[in-house]
C-alpha cells in the first residue's frame, strides 16, 4: 500500500519499473541518430522540449527546430506546413493538451491531408503528476476513431528509439505514445525488432494469455513470470501499433490460450480492451478475459506509484490477474 | 528549381488585371447559376486580390501545379472554394467540364477547399487552420534557401478563431518574411455583420509584429500597391487588410442584407449576369 503524503513523483512523468537497466532520453537520442542522415527531419515543441526529451535534437539540430511556444493547435499546424514542404515535422507536448486542445486541427490539418507529422506525445494515459488537466486517459479512444491516423504505443526504451526512427517511413500522420526522462530497457535492441502494424508473441502459454500495450507489457512479462513460478502456463502478446491493429495476431495468440488478460495504460474502454474485444467478437470467438486498465473517472495529481495504484496499472493486480484470474 | 512563369501569363497594368478579375467574376456566376444558393458574394468580393495574386504577384507553372519552385497561395477560408476554383480554371488547372459541377454530389469541386485539388494547399473548411499552415510552409522554404513567398488569406469573422493569433505571434516570433496574410474584411459572416468587436483589425496585426497594409480591397491599383510595398525581406511578416464589398460588382449581391450564403431565384441568374456585364463594360 501506498502511504500518503509518502512522497512526491521520482521524477516528472517518468515509468516507476527503473531498478533495472534503463536509458535517458531514448527518444531525443534517436531522433538525433537518425537526423544526422535525413536532412529532411525537423523538429517542433509547444514548449515542451525539456518535459519531451526532444531537446537532444534541439542542441544538436538548432537550425531544424522550431519552438512555438504554448500553443498546441498552432503546433500541429506548422508541423503539417512544414510537412508539406518535402519536411517530415516531429513534434512533441503532453498527449493531453495534444488530443484535447488540438484535436481539429491533428484530424484536418495532419491525418486528413495525409501529413508528415509525427507527433510524439509525453505522458499518456495515467503518468502525469499534475492531475487530470494533465493525463490522457482518453488519448486512444480520442484518436482510434480518426481515418487516416496510425497509433503507436511503445513498450521501453528499444522499441521507443526503434518507432522513433521507423515513423520516418510512415506515411502519413502518426502518433506515438512517448515515454520520457530514464526510460526501462525491457527489449534487447539486439533480439527485438520493431514492426509496424504486428503484435509481437514475447512469451507462449497455454492456460492464460496477456495482450498489452506500452509499459504495461513491461508488468505482463513479470506477472508472466510470477505466473510461471505457480505453475500457470501463461502467454505474452505485445500490440504496439494500436492503429491499425493487428486483428490477425491477436486471433492466432488467443487461439491458443484458455482465458485473457488485457492491459494497458488506457481507460478500460475505448483502447486495447475494446479493439481486441471487438476482434474477437466479430470473429465470433467468446473467452473470458480481465480489463487491466484505468478506471473511468478524473484521475488524483500525485506521484505515480500513488495515481497507479488508486488508478489501477499496478504490478500487484496485473499479476493477481494472470495468476488468480481476479 | 527555379522555373519563370511564363511571361504571357504575367499581367502587368491595372487594366489587364481588372479585366482578369471580370473573368473570374463571370467564371464564379456560371459555376453558381442554377444551383440557387451558394458564396457568390465572398467569390465577388475577392476577385481583384485573385486577379492580382495570380496574374502579378505568383510564381507557378501551369502545366505543373506540384512544381517544387512555386510560390503557395494557401486560402484558409475553405468557403470561398467558388473564387478559387475560378482562377484555377482560367490558369489551367482546373478542366471546364469540372466547373458545371461545382457542389454537386460526387464532384471534385466542393463548397469547400479540399487539398486533394490541384493547386489547392490547404483544406479550408475548418476556419482557423490555414495562417499556421502557411508559417510552417514560409519556415520550410527557408530552411531549403527557396526563393518562394507564401501568400495566405484569412477573413475578419476568421480572426475570432484563436489559432490565428497563435500563428501570428509564431510568424513574427520567427522572423518569417516570405509571407503575407491578406486578410478579407467584408464585414459579414454566418450569423450575419460581424458578430464581435474585432476592430481596430490593423491595429492588432501592427501589434503582433506585422508590417500591415490596409486598403480598398476592390480597388486593383490598391492592391498592386500593397503587395509592392510589401516586398523587402525585412525580418517581419506582412499583413494586408482589405476592406471589400460582398458581391461586389453585382448592385442586387451588394444591397443584399444575407450575403454570406446567398439565394438566388431561378430568375434571377440572368439579371445578375446582366447586371455585372453592364457594371464593368
Amino acid at each position: 500500500m501506498v502511504e500518503l503524503k509518502s512522497g512526491r513523483a521520482g521524477g516528472m512523468g517518468e515509468i516507476l519499473d527503473v531498478e533495472g537497466p534503463y536509458e535517458v532520453a531514448p527518444l531525443g537520442r534517436a531522433l538525433v541518430e537518425l537526423a544526422e542522415h535525413r536532412p529532411e527531419i525537423v523538429g517542433l515543441t509547444a514548449d515542451m522540449g525539456r518535459f519531451s526529451d526532444i531537446h537532444p535534437f534541439r542542441d544538436a539540430h538548432p537550425d531544424r527546430f522550431f519552438q512555438v511556444g504554448m500553443a498546441e493547435a498552432d503546433l500541429l499546424l506548422i508541423a503539417a506546413g512544414l510537412a508539406k514542404t518535402g519536411k517530415i515535422a516531429y513534434c512533441t507536448s503532453y498527449a493531453a493538451f495534444i488530443t484535447r486542445r488540438a484535436l481539429d486541427f491533428l484530424i484536418i490539418a495532419c491525418a486528413h491531408s495525409k501529413a508528415n507529422v509525427k507527433i510524439l506525445a509525453g505522458m499518456p494515459g495515467l503518468m502525469n503528476p499534475y492531475g487530470a488537466t494533465h493525463q490522457a486517459t482518453d488519448d486512444i479512444a480520442v484518436l482510434r476513431m480518426i481515418p487516416d491516423l496510425s497509433i503507436i504505443d511503445p513498450c521501453d526504451a528499444t522499441e521507443l528509439a526503434q518507432v522513433v526512427k521507423a515513423v520516418a517511413d510512415i506515411e502519413g500522420t502518426v502518433y506515438v505514445r512517448s515515454l520520457r526522462g530514464k526510460v526501462p530497457v525491457v527489449f534487447d535492441p539486439d533480439e527485438y525488432t520493431f514492426e509496424f502494424g504486428k503484435a509481437k508473441e514475447l512469451r507462449t502459454g497455454s492456460e492464460v494469455g496477456v495482450i498489452s500495450s506500452g509499459f504495461m507489457t513491461q508488468r505482463a512479462l513479470v506477472a508472466a513470470d510470477a505466473a510461471t513460478e505457480h505453475g500457470v502456463s501463461a502467454g505474452v502478446l505485445h500490440v504496439p501499433t494500436i492503429k491499425p491493429f493487428d486483428t490477425e495476431g491477436v486471433l492466432r495468440f488467443v487461439a491458443g490460450v484458455e482465458r485473457l488478460v488485457i492491459a494497458e495504460n488506457h481507460q478500460m474502454s475505448g483502447g486495447l480492451a475494446t479493439l481486441v474485444v471487438e476482434a474477437l467478437y466479430d470473429a465470433g470467438i467468446q473467452v473470458p478475459l480481465i480489463r487491466i486498465g484505468i478506471q473511468h473517472r478524473f484521475h488524483e495529481a500525485g506521484s505515480q506509484a500513488y495515481m497507479e495504484e488508486k488508478g489501477g496499472l499496478d504490478q500487484t493486480r496485473i499479476t493477481r490477474a494472470v495468476i488468480d484470474g481476479i | 528549381m527555379p522555373k519563370p512563369m511564363p511571361l504571357n501569363t504575367r499581367l502587368r497594368t491595372a487594366a489587364e488585371l481588372r479585366f482578369e478579375a471580370l473573368e473570374l467574376r463571370r467564371t464564379i456566376l456560371r459555376m453558381a447559376a442554377d444551383k440557387g444558393e451558394g458564396y457568390v458574394a465572398q467569390g465577388m468580393d475577392i476577385a481583384d486580390l485573385l486577379a492580382v495574386v495570380y496574374y502579378r504577384e505568383l510564381d507557378y507553372d501551369p502545366a505543373d501545379p506540384a512544381w517544387s519552385g512555386r510560390d503557395r497561395f494557401v486560402l484558409s477560408i475553405g468557403h470561398y472554394s467558388i473564387a478559387l476554383y475560378a482562377v484555377l480554371h482560367r490558369i489551367g488547372y482546373i478542366p471546364e467540364t469540372k466547373l458545371d459541377d461545382f457542389g454537386l454530389n460526387g464532384a471534385d469541386l466542393a463548397l469547400s477547399t479540399f487539398d486533394d485539388q490541384p493547386g489547392v494547399e490547404i483544406t479550408g473548411g475548418s476556419l482557423g487552420q490555414g495562417l499556421g499552415q502557411a508559417v510552417g510552409m514560409a519556415l520550410g522554404y527557408r530552411l531549403d534557401k527557396h526563393p518562394g513567398r507564401i501568400i495566405c488569406t484569412l477573413s475578419d469573422g476568421e480572426l475570432q478563431e484563436g489559432s490565428v493569433w497563435e500563428a501570428a505571434m509564431a510568424a513574427s516570433s520567427h522572423r518569417i518574411d516570405n509571407l503575407v496574410a491578406v486578410i478579407d474584411c467584408n464585414g459579414i459572416q454566418a450569423d450575419g455583420p460581424t458578430v464581435l468587436d474585432i476592430e481596430p483589425i490593423a491595429d492588432k496585426w501592427r501589434a503582433f509584429g506585422w508590417d500591415t497594409r490596409e486598403i480598398d480591397g476592390n480597388d486593383i491599383e490598391a492592391i498592386m500597391a500593397a503587395f509592392d510595398q510589401l516586398r523587402e525581406r525585412d525580418g517581419r511578416p506582412k499583413a494586408i487588410i482589405l476592406r471589400t464589398t460582398p458581391g461586389k460588382g453585382i448592385p442586387t449581391l451588394e444591397r443584399r442584407d444575407r450575403a454570406h450564403f446567398v439565394r438566388v431565384d431561378p430568375n434571377e441568374w440572368a439579371l445578375l449576369s446582366e447586371e455585372l456585364e453592364s457594371n464593368n463594360g
